[in-house]
């Protein structure tokens, strides 16, 4: 049994808790009907607060209808970055109360929050209201009908604006740069619906303007999905293929005409043991290849990704998690595939797994496992999630990371090439077809050097080691973590838990605990050395991830990467973590230990 | 100058696993005989196989290779070709990998037309997995695991490839290797995918297909581009006569254009 501690801290804790400083933000709402407009109106939002000079996180959440039914924008906004949601929400604006209960879990409100709504909407759902939110119904849609083309998105927009102190410089052009396609008709209406919505009173509510830290930087709005094709463009893939799955087609889509720009395809495959076969074809073609896909495709690719293993072909998967098994919950997020990414092979078969840290860490990582894949002629299985690829950011741009992509390739006329070549650092070169005098066949079979088929025990053992060796002899430099703080308490985790752990950090630091954040980015093969002398001081290690079984936690514990009494914190999806609930965690933890 | 290609250049040191009187010493002949006629460099080539007797080929023709896995083999060859469109891509292997298990890919690589041939040894049984009923296999025939016979009626695999959108259909035979080495030609001459079905005998676990010497038939019609007149003559065909059945030019799929932009101008879409 995992251990585990008493998830309902008693009263005394929660005070503790209350004092906590937390991260100066505010968290904005939008819900809607479909055709309300209220993802547009969010994404308008977060352009406008980026004009502004604010950071700022948007995820989005939506009703099974595959198009036009209700949905639901969670955003927030700070002076600093932020990449991940908060415990609570400032304003919720709600078009109407179509389905709203559906996200009454993902939008917590409180006595401090406002609800900003339509007048003529009805009642307000009572889960709402349980926990003391203050309501203020407007004439929304009346006022809309009063104005040529007025919509009533567009007033609720404009009333955000006025508490977030938006200017109405920053939302024209918030609304040119969002519906300008649209002509100039429609882009006129809703800024005469934005204005007439800025005029309106919203009396007795608490200020909620943040300072900006500057206007004159630039800034990119990017979904990890966008960030995670992106690098893998600069690592260097010019080949897809991939069959359309939620949540991952996003991926696909920003890729088919940016590949194509560059020089590179996509190809749209029949199911995903074509397409993980496909990539290994274009990758033995010499063209460092991906696919991207999520837990059903992922568990269709194994036997090729085994094939990519034994053939030594460099391939990467984007695996963009949500709630599983089986299809599960499509549209949500979950850390809960990365059993399968560890342990989904038949036979012993070294392989990566990389997760991206946060939305922007997308570009880092995949960019990272491109590079890694190819010059280890390795398969790297990234594990992104719906949270981080189907929320967008707004950052700072990435860096560039600059990584050495190229792949060890034989030259033309290689004397005695062996394509299997037991070598210094286990890595043979690779030759291209196309290549005169290196003519080879790459085999799933076991081999010897050369690649001829063999059941020998001898050569299985060399090849393995050198499939082995190739992986754990890599020096992998600082990037295997992201390590932050020191103290006493020591957080362990992975992927878009990360963020979360960070704020988490903060306040625990802030109410003077000293804390450290080992945030995983490579977890297979796992740094269990550094790891291990990371957290050797610490008193209270907690695991922490977004799934119900605790997989990191056990891996660790396999790996003999985490002491005894290390504790997990795992919940499944697809609610995200709250990073005041896991601060909790750890003081009643801190507490008992007292 | 170079000095022109022998067939024998093509074969490597690897002595076949394949069992004496296997019809798949036919293919591996006609193709390397075909691919000297056609003087294609050994580095031009690549033949990409899944698994199965059949699928073992590819390591027995010194060219660029791919011994995949079970069923995957058009897959892996549409990858290839997608990505390097130099290459003369030769898919091959059994009917259980291309029908069966592969056979998905194979209704899709008909109507993708990507200019692969594809090349399936069928001898309407499992060799590898010694002696079980693949889908061209009658429905009577009695094994270990089908002690009364399957029961199912065999699919016919080239009115699947004509219905799917293929544009070169043929059958040949492992018994007349010269005919198969002409169709192999016409295969890779043809532009788009090409279905080469060719019956090849297992002595081993069917060894009443020693009859098909004498029951294998020249088709008796020209090669038609009308896919309604190709479809009733396969339908009304017993499945043993060879020959060119249907050929039209296609609008073939190949990805792949000159890069017009870079990849910062691509990045300045993100700002603000
Ligand atoms: C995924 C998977 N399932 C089953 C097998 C076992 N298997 C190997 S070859 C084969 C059938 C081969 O038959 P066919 O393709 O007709 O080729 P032949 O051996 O007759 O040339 C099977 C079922 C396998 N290798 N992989
Ligand atoms: S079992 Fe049949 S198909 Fe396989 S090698 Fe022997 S004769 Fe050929």
């Amino acid at each position: 049994m995992r251990p585990t501690r008493n998830e309902n801290p008693k009263s005394e804790h929660k005070n503790k808790v209350k004092h906590l400083k937390k991260k100066h933000s505010i968290s904005v709402a939008i819900t809607g009907a479909g055709g309300s407009g209220a993802v547009t109106t969010g994404l308008m939002l977060l352009d406008a607060m980026s004009r502004a000079g604010f950071y700022g996180y948007m995820s989005r959440s939506a009703g099974p209808q595959i198009r036009g039914g209700e949905s639901a924008v969670m955003m927030r906004f700070a002076s600093q970055p932020v990449f991940n949601t908060d415990d609570r929400f400032d304003v919720l604006l709600a078009m109407d109360w179509h389905k709203v209960e559906r996200f009454a879990d993902e939008i917590p409100l409180d006595s401090q929050s406002l609800i900003v709504c339509d007048e003529n909407a009805g009642e307000i759902p009572a889960p709402l209201l349980q926990n003391g939110a203050v309501c203020r119904a407007l004439p929304l849609s009346k006022t809309a009908k009063s104005i040529e083309g007025g919509r009533a998105n567009m007033l609720g927009l404009g009333v955000l604006a006025i508490l977030l102190g938006l200017t109405e410089q920053a939302m024209q052009q918030a609304v040119r740069a969002t519906l300008g396609k649209k002509g100039d008709k429609v882009v006129a209406d809703a800024i005469a619906g934005i204005e007439r919505g800025m005029q309106f009173v919203v009396a007795g509510t608490q200020d909620l303007r943040l300072q900006p830290k500057s206007t004159a930087q630039k800034r990119w709005n990017i979904s990890g999905n966008e960030a995670c094709g992106l690098g893998a463009l600069r690592g260097g893939v010019r080949f897809v293929a991939a069959y359309p799955i939620t949540p991952a087609s996003d991926i696909l889509e920003w890729m088919a005409p940016n590949l194509e720009k560059l020089g590179g395809s996509l190809l749209q495959a029949e199911d995903e043991l074509a397409s993980i076969n496909m990539i290994i074809g274009g990758s033995f073609g010499g063209v460092p290849s991906m696919t991207a896909t999520s837990g059903p495709g992922l568990s269709l690719m194994v036997e090729g990704l085994g094939l990519a293993v034994t053939s030594e072909t460099p391939v990467v998967v984007m695996n963009v998690m949500r709630g599983g098994p089986s299809t599960g919950i499509p549209t949500k997020s979950e850390q809960s595939d990365l059993n399968l990414a560890l342990y989904g092979l038949h036979g012993d078969a070294p392989h990566l797994v990389l997760a991206p840290l946060n939305i922007l860490d997308c570009v880092f990582t995949s960019e990272w496992s491109v590079s890694l894949s190819e010059q280890l002629q390795a398969v790297a299985i990234v594990l992104s999630d719906q949270s981080l690829g189907q929320s967008r950011l707004v950052t700072d741009p990435p860096d560039y990371a600059g990584f050495n992509t190229r792949r060890v390739v034989a030259d033309a006329s290689t004397q005695h090439y062996q394509r299997y070549q037991l070598t210094e650092n286990a890595v043979s070169a690779m030759a291209i077809p196309g290549t005169p005098g290196t003519t080879y066949t790459a085999d799933g079979l076991e081999h010897d050097e050369r690649g001829t088929p063999s059941s020998m025990a001898a050569d299985h053992q060399q090849q393995m080691a050198k499939r082995s060796r190739k992986l754990a002899a890599f020096d992998y430099g600082q990037h295997w973590a992201h390590v932050d703080g020191q103290g006493g308490i020591a957080l362990i985790t992975w992927g878009s838990s990360s963020a979360v752990c960070q704020e988490v950090a903060e306040r625990l630091r802030d109410s003077g605990m000293q804390t450290r954040v080992v945030a995983l980015r490579l977890l297979m093969p796992l740094n269990v050395q550094a790891l291990q002398g990371l957290i050797k001081d610490c008193t209270s290690i907690v695991v922490v991830e977004q799934n119900m079984s605790g997989q990191l936690f056990h891996y660790l514990h396999a790996e003999q990467a985490i002491p005894a009494r290390a504790v997990s914190y795992a919940r499944p999806g697809p609610l995200p973590l709250r990073p005041g609930d896991i601060v909790e965690f750890i003081i009643a933890g801190v507490q008992a230990d007292e | 100058m170079n000095e022109m290609i022998k067939p024998k250049d093509y074969k490597t040191d690897i002595k076949p696993i394949w069992c004496p009187g296997c019809g798949d010493f036919a293919t591996l002949s006609a193709l390397t005989k075909t691919l000297a006629f056609m003087q294609l460099k050994k580095e031009q080539v690549s033949i990409i196989s899944g698994i199965g007797c059949s699928s073992r080929l590819p390591a027995y023709i010194d060219s660029y290779g791919f011994h995949g896995v079970h069923g995957r083999a058009l897959a892996l060859a549409s990858g290839l070709k997608a990505a390097r469109p130099t290459q003369t891509v030769i898919a091959v292997g059994g009917d259980g990998d291309g029908f069966s298990i592969g056979g998905n890919h194979f209704m899709h690589a008909c109507r993708r037309n990507m200019d692969i041939t594809y090349i399936v040894m069928d001898n309407h049984v499992y060799g590898m997995t010694k002696g079980q009923p693949s889908p061209t296999t009658e429905p009577d025939w009695v094994s270990k695991l089908t002690p009364h016979g399957s029961g199912i009626r065999p699919f016919q695999p080239l009115a699947i490839a004509l219905s799917s959108g293929a544009g070169f259909v043929a059958r040949g035979f492992a018994g007349d290797p010269s005919g198969l080495a002409k169709l192999i030609f016409e295969g890779l001459r043809h532009q788009g995918f090409s279905f080469i079905q060719v019956l090849s005998p297992c002595p081993t676990f069917r060894p009443e297909q020693k009859l098909w010497k004498q029951q294998v038939q020249p088709w008796p019609f020209d090669t038609t581009d009308d896919p309604v007149l190709a479809a009733s003559r396969i339908h009304a065909d017993e499945g043993l006569t060879t020959g060119l059945i249907y050929q039209r030019e296609l609008p073939v799929w190949q990805p792949g254009a000159e890069a017009s932009d870079t990849l910062e101008n691509i990045e300045q879409g993100f700002l603000v």
